[in-house]
């Protein structure tokens, strides 16, 4: 039964301090799909992502209770490789963080981490991830020039050509058009949509009308705990919960 | 009759900027009166040939290579311990009571005056670690001296870089070791090198130490165990001894040209790094 | 590796007080301290007057480096343009890393003669010392007072000018007091500095082993006591010299202390 599930999320809880971030999760996520993070500020969106890929164990005093699994295995278990992990389950976030280096070394970096080394392999790998994120026609001519000199859409979009480097299972977006123009932002969602198929995608979107363009599923979060879940159309259309309804029309957040 | 508080204010910036231009002044006339002496003695065959006759003649080339050695040796010891130091404290731990430790050790050693130093050196390595008089001593001594400057630039260029940088390293799948092997260091390296070159600023111009624990030989040093004359000792025993004024001020006039040198260079890496920062 | 700072520091400090203290015993502390000949060759150990001659010098330099380290600080921050900060602080910086045998040299050659034409005496003496030593930790308090002055918040200053004050007035009745932890820091750890000298000292005090009467007198501090005779002393003579190194350790340690505990406080 759990197998048509690429995670499954069984009563997570996060604290940070004693602070809590995240209240007792249960959550499914279907592969080859997009999966929305609705919710307003504060609600534990980012802390989810960072959990899926065990970033907020770089956060000091954050601790977790419950179950994370991926494609069947304990994220948190024992022997879990945590380069490993990270290197399946990618992220982007919210603001744009390309690497002082050139486009080239920048998205050669992942898998110069896990020992690729060949520049001719270096070089094709590049070329896919670019291309791959909508990228590489504007940067092909100048791959060794400095990152920092892209404009913020065409960074954030090398970030998730960085993340595809690696040819992960599962893709984490948090926020990824925030502070983009309109142009950016379409240009991301398109590459989005193509790369569902292979992919897994959370996304955490900039607002509602972002997510009832792209997303597949919906879950919104409210406080740390997941109020409902479900295919994006019923969520829009004939949600379940006043407080969905609630921030959906606008009414807050 | 009140004095009005305008007349204060003018009178006080008066005499504060009297007292600041005369500071500068004074400060600027102890360079120039060496300058001037020193420099038109500078040419080529001082800087290549050794002291002669106790130093009434000849040149500092011995001095020079024992200035050189000296700080090669101090350098390469100092750095590794100051950047490991510091990378251990930005990077391996939070504020705890290790790390209070190491910061009270370095703030303390940063305190010690140069002629404990110079105690240390000679009953330390001259005589327990039975190194006598020679480059090694001096340069293990110094390079314990130059050691809290390297620590403190080296943290402060670790603790510049971005928080993000790291996260977006750990999050493509790298070890602690990588992201700081290919990300903060490359990017701490313009802070990390001012640091070293501060430290050789220091070590060009110490004396106390050295003499007592490299000797005062001006003759060639064959190995890492002779001992040696830096060219600061050397000016200072011209200079005390009474030996030759003449070339007392040509040592000291290299001597000020060297740390000239090295602080510029200093000081226009910091300029580019905080300006690129 | 990471401890490499602190090992080192009690390595210093264990050699040192192992050479040291037990002449400090056989002597004993008081005449050690308080005793007032130095006559090494007949085993009479007394370093009053160094002790003596190190507090002068230090006083003097305090007395000719503290108004003018203020004074220049207050310039910097307050009474020049940015650009122009710009361009003297990397020179004052420049200043700071000029070795202390220089400044011992042109003690030495310029104002020796000065004082012993003008004012009498040997010449070396006190007075060219504090002097000098003066000079040398102006970088030190120059570059500690700008800094507590510069980190001032900005509310400081704009509320005196608001509420009337002359730009002078505000100086002097508001930002110093308010700056005033960082002041005493600096001053501080110019004394700790200007008690360390060595060097500089040797080349301009004169070096006699003998309670100085008047800043016209030669005389020495700890530290050129040390560095005099470390080259040829030996047996108790030599284990007299660490013990001198010792009394130098603790009060250089305690001052730095002290400078570290009065900023933190005045930070918080």
């Amino acid at each position: 039964m759990e197998n048509q599930f690429k995670i499954v999320i069984r009563d997570f809880e996060v604290y940070y301090g004693s602070a809590m971030a995240l209240k007792g999760l249960n959550l499914s996520i279907r592969p080859s799909q997009i999966f929305a993070v609705l919710g307003p500020a504060r609600s534990g969106k980012t802390t989810l992502l960072k959990s899926l890929n065990r970033l907020t164990d770089l956060i000091f005093g954050a601790n977790h209770r419950g179950q994370i699994f991926i494609d069947g295995q304990e994220i948190y278990g024992e022997n879990v490789s945590l380069p490993e992990l990270r290197r399946r389950v990618g992220m982007v976030f919210d603001l744009p963080t390309a690497l002082p280096m050139s486009i080239f070394e920048n998205i050669a970096y992942g898998p110069r981490l896990k020992g690729i080394a060949g520049r001719t392999r270096l070089g094709e790998i590049v070329e896919a991830s670019l291309t791959a994120a909508v990228l590489w026609d504007e940067v092909k001519d100048r791959l060794h020039s400095s990152a920092l000199r892209l404009s913020g859409g065409q960074q954030q979009r090398l970030c998730i050509a960085r993340m595809l480097a690696l040819e992960p299972e599962i893709l984490m977006l948090d926020e990824p058009c925030s502070g983009l123009d309109p142009i950016s932002t379409a240009s991301i969602e398109r590459s989005l949509m193509s790369l569902k198929e292979k992919y897994t995608i959370l996304l955490v979107p900039h607002n509602i009308q972002q997510a009832s363009r792209v997303a597949d599923r919906v879950g919104f979060f409210l406080g740390g705990e997941l109020i409902e879940e479900g295919p994006s159309e019923e969520i829009f259309t004939r949600p379940r919960m006043k407080k969905t309804e609630d921030y959906i029309s606008g009414r807050f957040g | 009759m009140k004095i009005s508080r305008h007349f204060t204010q003018e009178i006080a910036r008066v005499v504060i900027g009297v007292a600041a231009f005369s500071t500068l002044a004074v400060m600027f006339w102890i360079l120039y009166q060496v300058l001037r002496e020193g420099l038109p003695l500078l040419h080529l065959s001082f800087f290549v040939e050794p002291p002669r006759e106790m130093g009434r003649a000849g040149g500092i080339s011995s001095t020079i290579i024992g200035t050189l050695a000296l700080t090669v040796v101090a350098i390469v010891i100092a750095t590794p311990l100051g950047v490991g130091t510091a990378i251990f404290l930005r990077e391996y731990t939070r504020e705890s009571r290790i790390s209070r430790v190491i910061r009270f050790g370095t703030d303390c050693l940063a305190g010690v005056p140069s002629i404990i130093f110079g105690l240390f050196g000679f009953v330390f390595f001259v005589i327990f670690l039975g190194m006598g008089w020679s480059i090694l001593s001096g340069g293990l001594t110094l390079a314990a001296m130059i050691l809290p400057t390297i620590i403190c630039t080296a943290e402060e260029a670790i603790k510049s870089i971005p928080y993000s940088f790291r996260e977006v390293s750990y999050g493509l799948g790298g070890t602690r070791w990588q992201t700081i092997r290919r990300v903060v260091l490359p990017n701490a390296f313009p802070g990390i090198l001012t640091g070293v070159l501060l430290g050789v600023g220091r070590s060009v111009g110490e004396t106390a130490a050295v003499i007592l624990t490299a000797g005062s030989s001006f003759l060639m040093p064959d190995s890492i165990f002779s001992p040696i004359r830096t060219m600061a000792v050397h000016f200072y025993i011209l200079a005390r001894e009474g030996i030759s004024m003449e070339m007392a001020y040509a040592t000291g006039a290299g001597l000020i040209i060297l740390i000239l040198i090295i602080n510029t260079v200093a000081n226009w890496l910091l300029f580019r790094y905080v300006h690129r920062g | 590796m990471a401890l490499s700072s602190i090992s080192v520091l009690a390595l210093i400090a264990f050699f040192i007080f192992e050479e040291g203290l037990p002449l400090m015993w056989k002597v004993g502390l008081q005449s050690f301290l308080l005793g007032d000949r130095w006559f090494p060759s007949k085993g009479s150990f007394g370093i009053f007057p160094m002790i003596v001659g190190s507090f002068w010098v230090t006083l003097g330099a305090l007395v000719v480096g503290v108004p003018l380290g203020l004074a220049c600080a207050i310039f910097l921050c307050e009474l020049t343009s940015p650009k122009v900060g710009m361009v003297l602080r990397p020179m004052i910086q420049l200043l700071a890393a000029i070795p202390s045998v220089i400044y011992g040299f042109w003690g030495l050659i310029v104002l020796v003669p000065l004082i012993r034409n003008h004012l009498g005496g040997p010449g070396l003496s006190i007075l060219a010392g504090s002097f000098v030593l003066g000079i040398m930790i102006l970088p030190t308090i120059i570059s500690i007072s700008e800094d507590s002055l510069r980190a001032l918040p900005r509310i400081y200053k704009e509320g005196a000018l608001s509420l009337g004050a002359t730009h002078w007035q505000t100086i002097w009745r508001v930002l110093l007091p308010a700056a005033r932890s960082g002041i005493v820091a600096s001053i501080i750890l110019g004394m700790g500095r200007a008690l360390g000298e060595t060097m500089a000292m040797i080349m301009i005090l004169g070096n006699a082993a003998q309670m100085p009467h008047s800043i016209l007198n030669s005389a020495r501090t700890l530290t050129t006591n040390i560095g005099i005779e470390m080259g040829y002393a030996s047996g108790d003579h030599r284990a007299a010299l660490f013990a001198t190194g010792v009394v130098l350790f603790f009060i250089i340690m305690g001052l730095n202390s002290l400078a570290l505990v009065i900023s933190r406080k005045g930070r918080a």
